[in-house]
């Protein structure tokens, strides 16, 4: 029986034995250093929060995985030698392997700050981190973020449920402003002053200090204030945790390097999740995609492959959500920060400055690009056909209604948005 | 500096410190409560009217004053921050005193009434049952009874929480309007109309006048002393009869069609009121395990079967008994039954038994349990006995395990430990009724939007009934179960924007696609070919 080895219990690791359980009986062994059952990542804010339990996070059922036969071994692999199709854990533990699949995921940015390993020094990636986080909130009074993207809000919400003021440093002029584009990053701007987070645009972190036990008790920034502090959040992005493969042959440029089949450059050992990074990124896709959804999709493409039905990993139209304190976002298609050479855009937002639509198109031929949607939801459904189809921005906007996903009795803004946009798109023309 | 003076807090940040507008509310409600424990003890008010006004008004404004200063100083949202943490959700000491308390008064309710202070045998009424002489002098023109202090008191409950309950989810109108729903319905339907009703036919004789307590829920409707009363009971008795048997057999159908069971479970039922209300505290402690689940499916059904043969047998002992008051026989009345319900099962079984998931297929084992008991009834009876059993002892029995014991101790009781829908999910007769059309015959579905979810597990967590909602979400599968009562909760706190509670085509209702939107559309295919 062929074995079926996946180093990583994550949502990309987990989604290929899932599948490859269902379709197959071959022998199926996950090894987690983290933990061990499968949790998801994105809910341990909540569970700091106190809106869940660590075990709330775990979607299967503890005996879910010996009714499928997936073996969990609990421990870190430290080296990989690909020709004997072995791996070496931490404790000398050899596990032999017929194929073998990487989705070790990543791990926090850090940029060689002096005092980045102080104590009270922590991203939110790893289970670790909450319990570190947990222990360091007993006393904390005020925390610093550095890092203005998904995880460095959700962090900010975090530590403000416990009453600790945090302040927040972003590089950018706006939130998160290589992504969202101008009204919207504004609107997230508003939002975290609301919540009293200290947000501190254009600020980045020059160094930590240490108090005379090793625990971080200040940072300085890059425009020389020193900010008191005990807890200091590095969410600058992450990178692949890839450092154990240094030596194992496996090509490896920032990530773990696969082709569309999810293949490194031996055979019969995969990569997929944040540590794979494709040869030529897919479309207006990064070449490493560290996102849930295309961690799941990976995982699902390469069981076919691995049980005889080689298929290409082979996203269909790019979507995300997040939840910035109050305010729900969803995106469908591509809706870019600083607009393509071909793109335009038109952009409502609601007086409570709360909600907004902004649909990106193409100037030339008027097709539908892209929609984010801040405090409306709406359909995946409906933006896979309509990007499919390839269906003009006119159409798109002519049934937006048809796309609303809120609860029932939700104010309907659709056709203040509808003469919005309609009337951007003539200007455009007309200008 | 100036920016980080300003949002220096002094409080130390994981003390639950209240502020002055918090400790006032608090201090007046619990004035009120402790009006009601003096009363409780027995203490005598010179002034009985003004005290219990005190007390009430103490207890509802104490309510809305904390709930104004703890939501209204926060922006609109999600605000389930420290649920976990905090001793009253989550299973600590606080929440065991609350449970211990509410379970003994329901005791003393049940079946100690004299505790509570209720003259029995003539006796003038003491203790907190005497406290609420005034009120129910106002509205029904008589002493009060153990019932009337349960029924006002749990209507207090309905509105100040229900109100608190309204701010704390103040983003979100769906939940806005079905609060205001389930609140109008209890101080309209349950309290306010009955009383006024019974004061108006004060020499009739007492039927459950509560228009929305529909059998088998009202497990009484169709007790001899009740269908007496009913047929007695004048124009009023009659309609109130017919009016309790289209609610069954009509009304409740249609709207479950259209709506799911959402409009009388969450929308209208008194237990569903206090539930959504006072319970929404303690929503994440219902068990979500697969073994709860299975546990559900006996509990449940077992209670649907005697309360339908309690039913069966004591309305053929009342035909048996009464044949003057009747049209049909007990002959008739039994065939009457048995025919319906192999109708029914039958045409459940050959136009749905493709769609027919677990909690279905017990609902029909029972449909099938209760034909044949209801025929041995007919054949193994005599003229008191049902099945060599007494059937008024049946019916005490149905009375003492499943409508005080069950609904009441557990049901209420317990909401602390096991959440807020004990009774819905493992008892309710009625919930299992409404829940085997909602699964087979209805528009109503909560819809998984695409590939969105994260399997962050919030749903799950604050389903009140135990469902397992991510399980269904991350598979992009709608989930359609039985036991939804539609409360919206796990649409509320999706981070994601993954749920929606929808009436729409059944069509495409129940789908299970294994791989969710995202990837190519070829894969798709792939998958759903094999």
């Amino acid at each position: 029986m062929e074995h079926i080895v996946i180093i990583g219990n994550g949502i990309s690791g987990v989604t290929a034995a899932r599948h490859i359980r269902k379709q197959s009986d071959k022998k199926i062994t996950i090894i987690s250093a983290e933990s061990e059952y499968f949790f998801s990542r994105t809910a341990l804010m909540y569970v700091y929060m106190g809106h869940m339990k660590f075990e709330h996070t775990q979607p299967y059922e503890n005996d879910f995985w010996k009714k499928n036969k997936i073996d969990l071994v609990t421990g870190l692999v430290v080296q990989l030698n690909a020709k004997l199709k072995t791996l070496i854990l931490d404790d000398d533990t050899i596990i032999t392997f017929d194929k073998l699949i990487i989705a070790t995921g990543s791990k926090p940015n850090k940029f060689g700050w002096p005092g980045q390993d102080l104590k009270g020094v922590t991203g939110l990636y790893h289970k670790d981190d909450l319990e570190n986080l947990e222990e360091y909130s007993k006393t904390a009074k005020r925390a610093v973020i550095v890092g203005g993207g998904l995880i460095g809000i959700e962090l900010a919400e975090m530590l403000r449920s416990r009453n600790i003021e945090v302040t927040f440093l972003v590089r950018e002029k706006s939130f998160w402003g290589g992504v969202l584009p101008f009204g919207e990053s504004q609107m997230i701007n508003r939002h975290i002053a609301e919540h009293h987070i200290d947000l501190r645009l254009e600020t980045g972190l020059l160094k930590i200090l240490s108090d005379e036990n090793g625990n971080a008790r200040a940072i300085v920034t890059d425009k020389n204030e020193t900010i008191d502090c005990q807890i200091v959040g590095l969410t600058a992005g992450v990178t692949p945790n890839i450092d154990f493969l240094k030596d194992s042959g496996i090509e490896l440029g920032r990530g773990v390097k696969v082709n569309r089949f999810l293949e490194t450059n031996i055979k019969d050992i995969f990569a997929i999740g944040d540590c794979a990074e494709q040869h030529e990124a897919i479309g207006l896709r990064r070449s490493i995609e560290a996102v849930w959804y295309t961690g799941r999709m990976m995982g699902e493409a390469l069981a076919q492959t691995i049980c005889g039905k080689p298929t290409q990993y082979n996203p269909g139209h790019w979507f995300n959500s997040a939840k910035f304190l109050d305010i729900e976002y969803q995106t469908y298609g591509w809706v870019f920060a600083k607009p393509l050479e071909n793109e335009a855009q038109a952009y409502w937002e609601y007086k409570d400055g709360k909600k907004s639509i902004r649909v990106s198109y193409d100037k030339n031929t008027n097709e539908f690009l892209g929609i984010n949607t801040f405090g409306i939801r709406m359909r995946h459904e409906f933006f896979d056909k309509v990007l499919t189809d390839k269906k003009t921005v006119e159409y798109v906007i002519e049934h937006l209604k048809k796309a609303n996903f809120d609860p029932e009795f939700f104010t309907s803004h659709f056709d203040e948005i509808k003469s919005t946009l309609t009337q951007q798109l003539i200007e455009f023309k007309s200008a | 500096m100036s920016q980080l003076d300003k949002n220096l807090s002094l409080a130390a940040h994981n003390s639950n410190s209240l502020n002055i507008s918090q400790k006032i509310g608090l201090a007046l409600g619990f004035i009120g409560l402790f009006i009601l424990l003096l009363a409780f003890f027995n203490v005598s008010f010179p002034n009985k009217r003004l005290w219990l006004f005190i007390s009430i008004t103490g207890i509802l404004s104490g309510t809305i004053l904390y709930a104004n200063t703890t939501y209204l100083s926060k922006p609109k949202g999600i605000s389930n921050n420290g649920v976990y943490h905090k001793s009253i959700s989550n299973k600590g000491v606080i929440a065991w005193i609350i449970g211990i308390v509410l379970t003994s008064f329901y005791v003393a309710l049940y079946w100690f009434p004299k505790y509570l202070g209720l003259g029995e045998n003539g006796a003038t009424n003491s203790g907190i049952v005497g406290f609420f002489d005034p009120l129910s002098l106002a509205l029904n023109g008589k002493i009060a009874s153990q019932w009337f202090v349960y029924g006002t008191l749990y209507t207090i409950a309905i509105l100040g929480l229900g109100y608190k309950f309204i701010l704390k989810y103040r983003h979100n109108k769906y939940q806005l309007v079905r609060t205001i729903s389930v609140m109008f319905f209890q101080l309209g339907f349950a309290f306010l109309i009955p009383e006024i009703l019974e004061k108006l036919n004060p020499e009739k004789a007492y039927f459950a006048k509560d228009l929305k307590n529909m059998w088998p829920l009202n497990y009484y409707f169709f007790n001899d002393w009740h269908l007496k009363n009913l047929l007695n009971g004048g124009n009023l008795g009659l309609f109130m009869l017919l009016f309790g048997i289209s609610m069954i057999f009509i009304i409740s159908p249609i709207l479950t069609y259209f709506y799911g069971k959402r409009w009388y479970c969450s929308w209208v039922c008194g237990c569903g009121g206090l539930a959504e209300t006072a319970g929404d505290s303690f929503r994440h402690l219902s068990n979500s395990s697969q073994k709860a689940w299975k546990f559900e499916r006996w509990s449940i059904h077992i209670v649907l079967a005697l309360s339908f043969i309690m039913t069966i047998a004591v309305v053929f002992t009342f035909l048996n008994d009464n044949p003057d008051l009747s049209f049909i026989t007990k002959n008739q009345f039994i065939y009457g039954i048995v025919g319906f319900l192999v109708v029914f099962t039958g045409v459940l079984f050959i136009f749905k038994r493709n769609d027919l998931d677990t909690d279905a297929k017990f609902t029909i084992g029972t449909l099938i349990a209760i034909i044949i008991s209801s025929l041995m009834i007919n054949f193994f009876s005599g003229n008191t006995n049902i099945l060599f059993i007494d059937s008024f002892k049946l019916r005490e029995w149905y009375g003492f395990a499943i409508g005080s014991a069950f609904s009441g101790v557990i049901g209420v009781g317990f909401y602390p430990i096991l959440g807020n829908r004990v009774w819905c999910r493992f008892g309710c007769p009625m919930a299992a009724i409404l829940g085997l059309q909602q699964r087979l015959f209805s528009k109503f579905r909560i819809t998984t939007n695409g590939g969105q979810c994260i399997s962050c597990g919030n749903c799950t967590t604050h389903c009140e009934m135990g469902i397992d909602v991510r399980s269904y979400a991350q598979k992009g599968e709608n989930i359609v179960r039985s036991s939804c009562v539609g409360c919206g909760i796990c649409s509320a706190v999706c981070p994601r924007g993954v749920l929606k509670l929808e009436n729409a085509s059944e069509k495409g209702r129940i789908n299970a696609n294994d791989i969710l939107l995202g990837n190519d559309v070829n894969l798709l295919d792939l998958i759903n070919q094999k």
